[in-house]
């Protein structure tokens, strides 16, 4: 019997090292990967309350889930790609145009 | 010491594995290739939990599709390695022990309630045919209307991505 | 059935002219702007004789009511108009001296840039004051009241580029104002415990009570507040200081307002009060000692004055303690009577003055007159009628009313007729002083001594006035002076007291009005030693064995006139030098009389000093500029850097703004756990 906090415990550290990577790391690409580590991360703490629960639809939300992050990613990296052309970089400290 | 436990405790050591190499990792490569590994991790964890819609899922979407078209944004760009700066070396000097602060904190706070709720190994067994029952009957709205979004997404992709001079020839054409 | 008078005529008529000179008179002709004024003026005074001719048909009093003003719960005020004969009185002196000087005016002012502008102040002044006379309650008299005292700081300023007369306006209507304040809180107290502020009912509310010989209550209060707000409108002790100044207005300002009418007001309403200060005696009493030392307070500095209209000014201040005097007393008759003389011979003096000064070119400085006799003759021959008036020269007017209220303060304290007696010895010397030095003697000027030569002047003082050499003043400007001397001499004849057997009948006509309804008090108005029947013809009539004594008493005080004539020669004509002498001999007394006693320098350091100090360093410094700027400005600045540290947020990177957001999120979840939500 694993206890539901171990998943819990799991699903936060995922969560938590997400957040660590989308404010520490500089590429942009690699800050988009932790944005995607972060709702993997509420993925599972969702499963795990719908085995908790024995109710279904938390298993549903995460293909709800799945769906936006796969759209996210789509438009996102487009959004990447066209300011790569324009900025010619990667780093994020450098796309700083709407700084006061 | 059951065998659930110690698959969970696998899984969960490659999941957080691959997280933290995803911090640690400079090149953007080897970041997607661990995240990989975590979404393979977490297939594991949701067989585990008697999702297995979710776990195909998450093998044919997540690993199989999101994260290669990361891979293929990143061979396109030709993304190189960060560079070593005083702001990152900082950032490792102050985060990783904050971050451990921080999660022995919400360990400890969890693991408080361990005795309130368990998971047994496939107590819900979420079979496609229970969840498209779902889909189509409660969530039938939702469901629609993330395929416009689906297809909105596209279009914006489209549209972001393209080349500008493509659009021009095609103008002039 | 009552006639209806239409008394609002009187008012409004001269209100009209000053509309109409006021609006358009900068762009009509000279002709235009006369005609109005002079019409319209000439209209009310009309419209005044017309009443009085019907006077003796209608009932009396007589109130005529316009509409209604104030309706607030119990107490009202309306515009509503009261004549009685002491109205009448006012009404034809205002109206009467008004239309002359209007007249006077036209010749006088004829060169000024802003000849349409003074005749619609003129007007605007008459207005007020009418109102002011003819008003049936306190409030709309206060009306009036105010009025005269913003026509007066017009008129005063009326030269207002220049520093001095825009000062003396501004100095007039404050100390003016300081008076009004008096009178406003005895009106407060009017209403408070009558709850109205008609005369007719205050009176009827008063008339049962019993004089306050306490020297305390209401009625001295009131009385009391009242005397504040005649001091400042008739320039007493204290408040006399803005009389001096004003004579920077143009003449004929000078002989309507500050002579003949406006600060006549404050005796006309003391004597409107009477029934409230005959029940307070202190108060009375307060009212003649300050007459009473007024009156020679400002004759001793008239004496010493050189500007002819500064003479006059003091000698305005001293008549007014008489006439207060003369109420203080309880003789409000003989102080009315006064008023009227007074308005004839001061009105007079003032014209007359102002054509000398116009026929010198504009130089008000005696010392440098002389010898003008010759030169213009009418005019001397006019300023001598009004001269002897005042000097109280019998015969003439002056002598009928300043005896009759000689007479009557002698019943009520000898200390009184001795300050007045010498009174009128000191003005009947500076008055002489003012007719030697301005009339004979050799010329001591600079304007072009040959009269009829129009030659080159050397030097131009004048700035009214474009010709150089003394000459006569145009008909127009003597006319009225001719008028007014008349006046001057035969206009106490209607007063002739019973010792010199006349009947007085100013006084009988005056009766109804000072009667007072508690038969008690009116042995205040009679003789000592006589009763009172019923059927008795007139307050004022001395009985048959006081007549000797008054005899006696005028007697002194045509010597105390003749003597100081005879000074006057002495001092001015006889030896010229010896001014100078007795000057250097009271050195220190003749140089504190000459600077006015040093009163307004006082008044500066005690009160305007400190006020002004006060006002710059709490009021502007520190509450206008400290507080309320500093708290607008700061609060502005505080804005600025708040928001200029917070823009820091925005730095355009994205890494920061990921940072707010985590930061931000935890903060909110940490806070939600810690409220318990979802326990």
């Amino acid at each position: 019997m694993v206890p539901l906090s171990y998943y819990l415990l799991l699903s936060s550290i995922l969560f938590a090292c997400g957040v660590a990577g989308f404010l520490i790391k500089r590429n942009i690409i690699t800050i988009f990967m932790s944005i995607e580590l972060m709702l993997n991360g509420v993925n599972l703490s969702f499963v795990a309350f719908a085995a908790h629960w024995h109710r279904l639809s938390g298993q549903v939300f995460v293909f709800f889930v799945m769906v936006v992050a796969a759209a996210e990613a789509a438009v996102g990296l487009a959004i990447i790609i066209s300011v790569y052309r324009t900025r010619e970089t990667l780093n994020v400290d450098q796309v700083n145009l709407l700084k006061l | 010491m059951s065998l659930h436990l110690i698959l969970f405790l696998t899984f969960g050591a490659v999941c957080v594995a691959g997280a933290v190499n995803l911090l640690a990792q400079r090149h953007p490569i080897n970041s997607a290739l661990s995240l990989i590994a975590v979404m393979g991790a977490l297939a594991g964890e949701y067989l585990l939990l008697g999702a297995e819609f979710v776990a195909a899922i998450q093998l044919i979407v997540y690993a199989g599709a999101i994260m290669v078209l990361f891979v293929f944004t990143i061979m396109l760009l030709n993304a190189g390695e960060e560079e070593r700066t005083k702001g990152s070396r900082v950032a490792i000097l102050l985060g990783v022990p904050g971050m451990l602060i921080g999660g022995t904190l919400v360990a400890w706070v969890l693991l408080r309630h361990s005795g309130t709720g368990s998971a047994p190994v496939g107590a819900l067994l979420g079979d496609p045919k229970m969840i498209g029952q779902l889909l189509f009957h409660e969530f039938l709205l939702p469901f629609e209307v993330t395929s416009i979004l689906i297809l909105i997404a596209i279009m914006g992709a489209v549209v972001l991505a393209t080349k500008p001079e493509a659009t021009e020839k095609r103008k002039a054409r | 059935m009552t006639p209806n008078l239409n008394l609002w005529l009187i008012p409004i008529l001269p209100l009209a002219g000053a509309a109409l000179n006021g609006l358009w008179g900068r762009r009509s002709s000279r002709q235009a702007v006369t005609t109005v004024a002079l019409v319209f003026s000439g209209a009310a005074f009309a419209m005044a004789l017309w009443v009085a001719a019907r006077f003796s048909s209608i009932p009396l009093p007589y109130q005529e009511f316009l509409a209604h003003w104030i309706r607030s719960g119990t107490f009202g005020a309306d515009f509503a108009f009261y004549l009685d004969q002491l109205s009448l009185v006012m009404l034809l002196v205002v109206t009467g001296v008004g239309f002359l000087i209007h007249i006077y005016s036209v010749g006088y002012m004829w060169d000024d840039p802003s000849y349409y502008r003074f005749f619609a102040y003129l007007n605007l002044f008459m207005f007020f004051m009418l109102t002011l006379v003819l008003a049936n309650n306190y409030l709309l008299m206060f009306i009036g009241w105010e009025g005269v005292g913003l026509a007066s700081y017009l008129l005063i300023g009326f030269w207002f580029t220049k520093d001095s007369a825009a000062s003396a306006g501004k100095k007039a209507f404050i100390v003016n104002r300081i008076g009004d304040f008096g009178f406003l809180i005895s009106l407060f107290l009017l209403i408070q415990h009558f709850g109205s502020l008609t005369f007719e009912q205050v009176f009827h509310s008063i008339a049962p009570m019993s004089p306050e010989t306490a020297g305390a209550g209401v009625l001295t209060a009131v009385g009391l507040l009242l005397m504040v707000g005649a001091c400042g409108k008739s320039a007493q002790i204290p408040l006399y200081v803005w009389l001096p100044d004003a004579m920077e207005g143009p003449t004929p300002v000078s002989a309507l307002i500050h002579a003949a009418t406006m600060v006549t007001a404050g005796v006309y309403m003391v004597a409107r009060s009477h029934v409230i200060f005959e029940r307070a005696p202190m108060a009375l009493t307060v009212v003649a000692v300050i007459g009473t030392l007024t009156a020679f307070f400002a004759a001793t500095i008239g004496m010493a004055q050189t500007d002819i209209k500064k003479v006059l000014a003091y000698s305005t201040v001293s008549q007014l303690g008489y006439m207060f005097m003369a109420c203080g007393v309880g003789a409000f008759s003989a102080g009315i009577f006064h008023l009227m003389t007074h308005a004839f011979f001061k009105g007079l003096l003032f014209l007359a003055a102002g054509s000398v000064i116009h026929a010198v070119g504009g130089e008000q400085d005696m010392r440098k007159m002389g010898g003008l006799r010759t030169k213009i003759p009418l005019t001397f021959w006019t300023m001598t009628a009004g001269t002897l008036a005042i000097a109280g020269i019998p015969g003439l007017a002056g002598f009928f009313s300043k005896d009759e209220i000689l007479w009557r303060v002698y019943q009520a304290s000898w200390i009184y007729w001795v300050v007045g007696i010498v009174t009128a010895f000191l003005t009947s010397f500076y008055m002489f002083r003012l007719w030697f030095l301005t009339f004979f003697g050799e010329y001591r000027g600079d304007a072009d001594g040959t009269a009829g030569e129009h030659g080159h002047a050397a030097h131009h003082a004048d700035r009214r006035h474009g010709h150089a050499a003394i000459h006569e003043s145009p008909p127009v400007m003597l006319a009225p002076l001719a008028i007014l001397a008349i006046l001057s001499v035969v206009g106490g004849y209607v007063g002739v007291p019973g010792s010199l057997g006349g009947g007085n009948r100013f006084d009988k006509f005056l009766d109804p009005v000072f009667r007072s309804t508690t038969p008690a008090l009116n042995t205040q108005h009679n003789a000592p030693g006589e009763t009172n029947p019923p059927e008795q013809q007139t307050e004022g009539t001395e009985p048959q064995t006081s007549h000797a004594t008054e005899l006696v008493f005028t007697g002194i005080s045509v010597a105390a006139a003749v003597l100081g004539f005879g000074l006057a020669w002495t001092f001015y004509y006889r030896d010229p030098q010896l001014p100078e002498r007795v000057a250097t001999d009271l050195d220190g007394l003749y140089d504190a009389v000459v600077h006015k006693y040093y009163i307004d320098e006082l008044y500066g350091e005690v009160f305007v000093k400190p006020l002004v100090e006060g006002s710059t360093r709490i009021l502007w410094q520190g509450v206008d500029q400290n507080l309320i700027d500093g708290t607008v400005n700061n609060s502005a600045q505080a804005a600025r850097h708040v928001s200029d540290e917070t823009r820091h947020m925005q730095s355009g990177n994205l890494r920061s703004y990921a940072g707010w957001i985590a930061a931000g999120s935890a903060a909110i979840i940490a806070f939600m756990i810690w409220m318990g939500v979802g326990q």
